[in-house]
């Protein structure tokens, strides 16, 4: 029997052989979204045992990997759901200044502030499209929506963040 | 200024502000999490999809409150 037909069926060595091969694709994707470690490795468990729960849905002639990556942006949306006000700032990654930014200091914070209090649907695709430069393709893919519609959640988070620091692109626009 | 300019300005503010993650390499096996998480939580034993339960509570509303249906039921059962 191969390895997604056992896994279905509900064999728990399929399943960890399965959890071994995707752990660190699943864990990158869902960093990239939540921009924290220790919450990202939480989550990575959640997805699996979201996929271990909901094992007898998957088709063992499917793609497991594109099933894995769609329940994973589905947990990181859930956090950032219900993680929403408890924490500012979130991200303990390590952010690189540039060297010649006009971006500094408390206006950094303002930016990182406005991303961070984008609705939760509009921050995934802000996080992926715009900071990570995934391709629309794989975020519809992954979140399950079509490509326009991530175009125009795209347009809609600028839009938002425009709004939010209306007043500080001008000034950094005119420079 | 034109929304693509102001979308590619946004871009490169919301790039400055916040980097894009370089080092996404898990540093540690999350199996021993995974297996905690599983004894903790067993799978159910069976899962019923909610629209049968939605069928049951309807079902059971209409005999509560319609006894007289009762018949017409078991009739055309």
């Amino acid at each position: 029997m191969e390895l997604l037909e056992r896994f279905a069926a509900g064999d728990l060595e399929a399943f960890e052989v399965l959890f071994r091969q995707h752990q660190r694709e699943v864990y990158a994707w869902i960093v990239r979204i939540v921009r924290d470690t220790g919450i990202a490795e939480d989550l990575t468990v959640e997805t699996f045992w979201r996929i271990y729960k909901y094992r007898a849905r998957f088709k063992p002639d499917g793609n497991f990997r594109a099933w894995a990556r769609r329940i994973a942006t589905n947990a990181a949306l859930d956090h950032l759901r219900h993680a929403r006000r408890e924490t500012a700032l979130p991200e303990n990654l390590p952010c690189e200044a540039s060297p010649d930014s006009a971006v500094r200091g408390e206006t950094r914070d303002l930016i990182r502030k406005a991303f961070y209090e984008l609705p939760p649907k509009y921050r995934l695709v802000a996080a992926l499209a715009l900071v990570e430069e995934e391709s629309y393709s794989d975020i519809a893919h992954a979140v399950g929506i079509s490509e326009s519609l991530v175009k125009v959640r795209v347009f809609r988070a600028v839009r938002m963040l425009r709004n939010k620091l209306n007043s500080l692109v001008v000034e950094v626009c005119a420079k | 200024m034109s929304n693509e300019e102001f979308s590619n300005a946004m871009k490169e503010l919301l790039k400055q502000a916040i980097a894009p993650v370089r080092d996404a390499e898990l540093r540690r096996d999350l199996w021993p999490q995974m297996l905690a998480r599983l004894e903790r939580q067993p799978q159910p034993v069976s899962s019923v999809p909610w629209f049968d339960w939605a069928l049951a509570a309807i079902l059971s509303t209409v005999l509560i409150f319609f006894p007289s249906s009762i018949p017409a039921l078991l009739y055309h059962l």
